[in-house]
């Protein structure tokens, strides 16, 4: 690591949250999470700062816990995170399709899954409890019930043009 | 042993909380779990609180009070709203519906018909719980308040009964009496295991005297199942009561509840329950007046459905991967930090007031000769009422899918319920009278598990099916045993191939094998249970492996590989929107003549299918 990538992120912020977790290294997950509260994404140089500045830890068992859980992403994620809920009772009830729309609608692809312009990140989820309303998609903590291709499309446009 | 003098009367608190919502007058349920809320109903709260602000045009009563409660179960009709006292259930109700009900129902007793529950075979309108089948045929113990008290308020928790038990174990001074108690119940782990509870808390209690633990495990990963949710969410307390009435019998002081991060409002809920029932003296130091210390904290999972493993759980509580590690030693022994640790789901803590309150001999009166009590399955698929229910065990199929669940939805023929999640296997229709307990369903093949049941119609690929949950187990294998890690790769890619239509007859036995290979080199449930699903629907539905192998057909009309992409040239009206759109440009056409879809570039993408605006892509 260089001096000069350490500009990049501000080590007082993180030195903020690992205080505000007692720098305990059994919560390593909630200090990531609180991080990527903040970036929305675990940037490289924070994991390297936090793995060297808390005992017992180093960079590679932080990246290792990183790359573990679902939840943290190393990519940038964009300001809409859509979620689509593909457990069990959304998978039979046609969460496909609705994937599908979304990925036509805003020109993603398996291997990239976040806008260009970096408003809209797509993944999918196993579940998410709400199997009474399947399929279900989530943009940023809101649920949306009953899903479906042409119902999403609505929902996508009208989020761009509150973009506009 | 010498009964302990506590410095709070649980009972004159209960009369107190009794009495309060007496003066409530009339109460309006209004469900506020995550699928209602999602449909809406923190705008019909709203509304309803506008409109009962003003009393003095109520007639028969001085006062509306409008509750948010937990989830009822019934998510699929939600909004839900409940008037006790006018013994009604309305469902669907939308912010715009609130003033009819309002002015019709509350105001002038008139109920708002096209708003209550439509029976699906009878199609008559049905007023309220006890006469809508969904609910009818229920047990409620574990979910018991979950929809009938307000979720964030203690006091309506006390009312109902909360904190009795605790109060009633710590008078007793007695914990060997209390784990006595759990084991006569017959009370089994209900977070997939079975494994009797009260020798579980046994094991730990042999270690008395130094410091361990409690945890609870509320990370729910097994997709279509949600009950550890609702009970978060509905009645936080009842699990905080069976938290701590454990860490008492096994002697810890310290507990830790682990919930998934994908249920942000049963954290909340969680939170404010645990800072409420501390201001009460109800956790904290010197509970209730007594020597019992206990501080529950809340650790939030990150997504890994390994982390429902014990030790998987207690590694990533530790803020390391969620790894599994081999046992013994158990964790009862050596478990979170080094030190001996109690490990329950969820429901199985929320199961322990009521046992407490009225006893093993009730609780182990429900279910069968060697699964007692009640359990909660999350009925969804395609049936009709999709929700969350609770049973006694020993309930069969039939009763949950077409009592309960009024059937299959659309008029469609029943094929076969997957139960237990991706560890657990399908039952078809010749298992429809199986006692729904723990050993039935081992024997039949399958497992409990947490409860998930989907219901899956005769147009489902029950192949497709097996490869879902099959990448599903490969997705969440940690990694550390290898025949997990790539058997569950191998055993996908032959699934993909089948449902791609490239499959070989070969290719079944080598599934069989692989599942062997899988299950036996697996140090944890995970990589013991994920080739459940493909054996299981090998055993049952082996005609339609064999119908997408040797016949390149999919029976149940799902595979895509198998279909084609049409164009109905009665439909078409030649905009030339599909040719615009296919990247593969196998569409071809002139303006407004019916246009065609080359079959040998056709990638099959859809593409085409979901753009055209006159429905006239279809596949076959």
């Amino acid at each position: 690591m260089t001096a000069e990538n350490l500009h990049k992120i501000d080590t007082s912020k993180l030195d903020e949250i690992i205080a505000q977790y007692e720098g305990k290294k059994s919560n390593l997950i909630a200090i990531l999470q609180k991080v990527q509260e903040v970036y929305r994404y675990l940037p490289e140089d924070a994991m390297i700062y936090i793995g060297t500045k808390m005992e017992g830890l180093s960079p590679a068992t932080v990246f290792g816990v990183a790359t573990f859980y679902a939840q943290f992403s190393l990519e940038p994620k964009g300001k809409f995170e859509i979620k689509v809920c593909d457990g069990t009772a959304c998978h039979v009830r046609g969460s496909m399709p609705v994937l599908n729309a979304i990925k036509a609608r805003l020109d993603l692809t398996d291997g990239k899954m976040t806008t260009n312009d970096g408003l809209f990140s797509l993944e999918t989820v196993s579940c998410l409890g709400a199997c009474g309303l399947a399929p279900v998609v989530v943009v940023n903590g809101k649920v949306y019930p009953q899903m479906t291709s042409d119902a999403i499309k609505i929902v996508l446009d009208t989020l761009l043009k509150e973009e506009a | 042993m010498e009964k302990t003098v506590l410095n709070i009367d649980i009972a004159a608190e209960q009369k107190r909380a009794l009495d309060d919502i007496k003066q409530q007058g009339l109460r309006v349920l209004v469900c506020a779990g995550t699928g209602c809320v999602a449909n809406g109903s923190l705008k019909v709260i709203e509304k309803f609180k506008e409109l009962g602000a003003d009393v003095s045009v109520l007639t028969d009563y001085d006062k509306m009070t409008i509750v948010p409660t937990g989830c009822h179960g019934f998510c699929e009709q939600g909004v839900l709203v409940v008037i006790p006292d006018k013994h009604v259930t309305y469902v669907k109700v939308k912010e715009s519906d609130v003033e009819e009900i309002y002015e019709s129902h509350i105001r002038n007793n008139k109920p708002v018909e096209r708003l209550l529950y439509v029976d699906p075979k009878t199609h008559e309108h049905v007023m309220d719980d006890e006469h809508i089948n969904f609910y009818a045929k229920q047990t409620r113990t574990a979910l018991a308040n979950c929809g009938n008290i307000n979720a964030e308020n203690i006091d309506e928790a006390i009312a109902v009964g909360g904190y009795e038990a605790l109060a009633k174990v710590l008078i007793e001074n007695n914990p060997d009496g209390v784990i006595e108690t759990i084991q006569k119940s017959g009370l089994r782990g209900r977070g997939g295991g079975g494994f009797p509870t009260g020798n579980k808390w046994k094991f730990t209690a042999a270690n008395r005297g130094g410091k361990s633990y409690v945890v609870c495990n509320g990370d729910e990963g097994d997709p279509g199942a949600f009950m550890d949710r609702s009970v978060m969410e509905g009645d936080p307390h009842k699990l905080l009561e069976g938290i701590a009435i454990a860490a008492f019998a096994v002697g810890a002081d310290e507990a830790y509840i682990y919930v998934r991060a994908e249920y942000p409002l049963a954290i909340k809920r969680l939170r404010k329950a645990i800072a409420d029932a501390e201001a009460r003296h109800f956790l904290g130091d010197k509970i209730m007046g007594s020597d019992f210390n206990l501080t529950i904290h809340i650790k939030e999972g990150a997504g890994a459905f390994v982390c429902g493993e014990e030790t998987a759980l207690i590694a990533s509580i530790e803020g390391e991967r969620g790894m599994p590690r081999p046992k013994p030693p158990f964790p009862a022994n050596k478990g979170l930090f080094g030190r001996p640790t109690l490990i329950n789901n969820v429901e199985t803590l929320a199961n322990v007031p009521v046992i407490i309150r009225k006893g093993a001999d009730w609780f182990s009166s429900m279910g069968t000769e060697t699964s007692k009590g009640t359990k909660t399955f999350a009925l969804t698929g395609e049936v009709n009422n999709t929700g969350l229910i609770e049973v006694p065990m020993g309930t069969t199929l039939r009763e949950i899918v077409f009592d309960i669940g009024g059937g299959i939805r659309g008029g469609k023929k029943f094929k076969a319920v997957q139960i237990g999640g991706p560890s657990g296997g399908c039952l078809t229709e010749e298992h429809l009278d199986l006692p729904m307990d723990y050993d039935s369903l081992i024997k039949a093949g399958a497992m409990v598990g947490s409860g998930g049941l989907v219901v899956m119609a005769e147009d489902t690929c029950i192949v497709e099916v097996a490869r879902f949950f099959m990448n599903f187990t490969q997705n969440e294998s940690c990694g550390k045993c290898v025949p997990c890690r790539e058997g569950t790769k191998n055993m996908l890619r032959i699934l993909e191939k089948i449902v791609a239509g490239k499959g070989e007859m070969k290719d079944l036995e080598t599934l069989e094998e692989l599942a062997k290979s899988v299950k036996d080199g697996s140090l944890c449930g995970l990589g013991k249970t994920a080739p459940n699903p493909v054996l299981s629907t090998l055993k049952y539905f082996r005609d339609e492996y064999i119908a997408h192998i040797k016949d390149k057909k999919c029976p149940a009309g799902v595979c895509t590989a198998m279909k084609k992409i049409v164009i109905v040239p009665e439909l078409c009206k030649g905009c030339t929107k599909c040719a615009r759109n296919c990247p593969v440009e196998a569409i071809s056409g002139t303006v407004k003549q019916p246009h065609k879809i080359d079959q040998s570039k056709c990638i099959k993408c859809e593409a085409c299918l979901t753009n055209c605006p006159f429905k006239a892509i279809v596949l076959e």
